[in-house]
């Protein structure tokens, strides 16, 4: 899976968990500050990408994740 | 020891949650487990699925009258009776949790004691109909003796928790209805991590504990929380068992 399909993969799940437009989804966004996601949304998201990725995702890594690249990046060395 | 018994169990909403601790145990010692949700319910069905084996979900939010007048019949759509009730429900506003002690106003006090506290009688009252006699329905505590740090108006709660368990055995006992609550030590929960201040408990547990005590593994706290519900404790109610490592037994 490239980055590019892991970050679509992502704006999907942020689209239907959180309300976000997916064309906002870009790795530079912060989960709160530009996209809005509340705390609560972004347990969903992790549980929702960790079932989508198959990865796991550790509850104290969910706080270094503050932009979609972080969370992009995570995921792809997690797959590796 | 839970061979047949059919649980009630609120308040999971991440891996994390002493109510999943709770309903994993009691999947994997033979319950059937039905679960409530509250708010966001995708997630709560999303980590449901995650226990050993399937539970249903029903939506309660406790501040609800309507949720919780139709709660007993949207639960007997999954199980003929109930043998236990977890109630592992809390919230207090951020004004009245993490330092706010003398400025929150009542409002915001008003729904920590609502959503910590009353709402343990309305549980109560809204799945007794289901109750199998020797049921036991248990709360979820946080030692309100003393005065600590932070924790502010959600102590006030936990105190006023307590007292309602004492009433609420006194007027269920002569229903065959047991009513106990655990007091638990500090586990990183999302309930936890809201609260400012909470590694205070953390350091000072992890330092203090005669048993030692983990942060992270909330399988005591359940046992606890299923031996009460059992038929090991028939003549235990109005009850707080402490898990805590000891915490509670000692000094500095
Ligand atoms: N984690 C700890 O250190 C600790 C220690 C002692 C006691 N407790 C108690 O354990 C219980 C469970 O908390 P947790 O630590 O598992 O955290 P948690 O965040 O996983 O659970 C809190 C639950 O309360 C629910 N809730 C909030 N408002 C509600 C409402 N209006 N209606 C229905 N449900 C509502 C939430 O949906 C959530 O599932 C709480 O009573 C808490 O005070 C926790």
């Amino acid at each position: 899976m490239t980055r590019e399909e892991i970050r679509e993969g992502l704006a999907e799940i942020l689209e239907e968990v959180a309300g976000v437009n997916p064309e906002e989804a870009l790795e530079e966004k912060s989960f709160t500050d530009d996209l809005d996601v509340d705390s609560l949304s972004m347990v969903e998201v992790v549980v929702a990408a960790e079932e989508r990725f198959e990865v796991k995702i550790p509850d104290d890594e969910v706080q270094n994740l503050k932009t979609v690249g972080d969370a992009v990046s995570f995921i792809e060395t997690a797959r590796a | 020891m839970l061979e047949g018994k059919r649980l009630l169990v609120t308040g999971l909403i991440t891996e994390q949650s002493l109510a999943f601790g709770v309903a994993k145990l009691a999947q994997e010692h033979g319950a059937q487990v039905v679960l409530t949700g509250f708010g966001r319910m995708s997630l709560v069905e999303r980590i449901a699925k995650r226990l050993p084996a399937p539970a249903p979900v029903v939506e309660l939010d406790v501040t609800d009258a309507e949720q919780l007048g139709s709660l007993a019949d949207r639960v007997k759509e999954h199980t003929d009776g109930l043998d236990g009730v977890l109630h592992s429900i809390a919230y207090a506003p951020p004004s009245a949790l993490g330092g706010g002690f003398l400025t929150a106003p009542w409002e915001d006090v008003a729904t920590a004691l609502h959503v910590s506290a009353y709402s343990f009688k309305s549980l109560a009252m809204a799945t007794l109909p289901l109750l199998s006699p020797g049921a036991g329905i248990v709360g979820m505590d946080f030692d309100a003796t003393q005065a600590w740090p932070v924790y502010d108006w959600m102590g006030v709660s936990k105190a006023a928790l307590e007292s309602t368990c004492r009433y609420l055995a006194r007027d269920l006992g002569p229903k065959g209805v047991r009513v106990n609550l655990v007091a638990a030590g500090p586990v990183r929960t999302m309930a936890a991590k809201s609260i400012p201040g909470f590694e205070a408990f953390e350091e000072a547990w992890t330092s203090r504990a005669p048993l030692g005590w983990s942060l992270t593994d909330s399988e005591p706290v359940a046992k606890a929380c299923l031996a009460l519900m059992s038929d090991w404790f028939p003549a235990t109610t109005g009850e707080i068992v402490h898990v805590d490592g000891g915490f509670h037994a000692v000094g500095v």
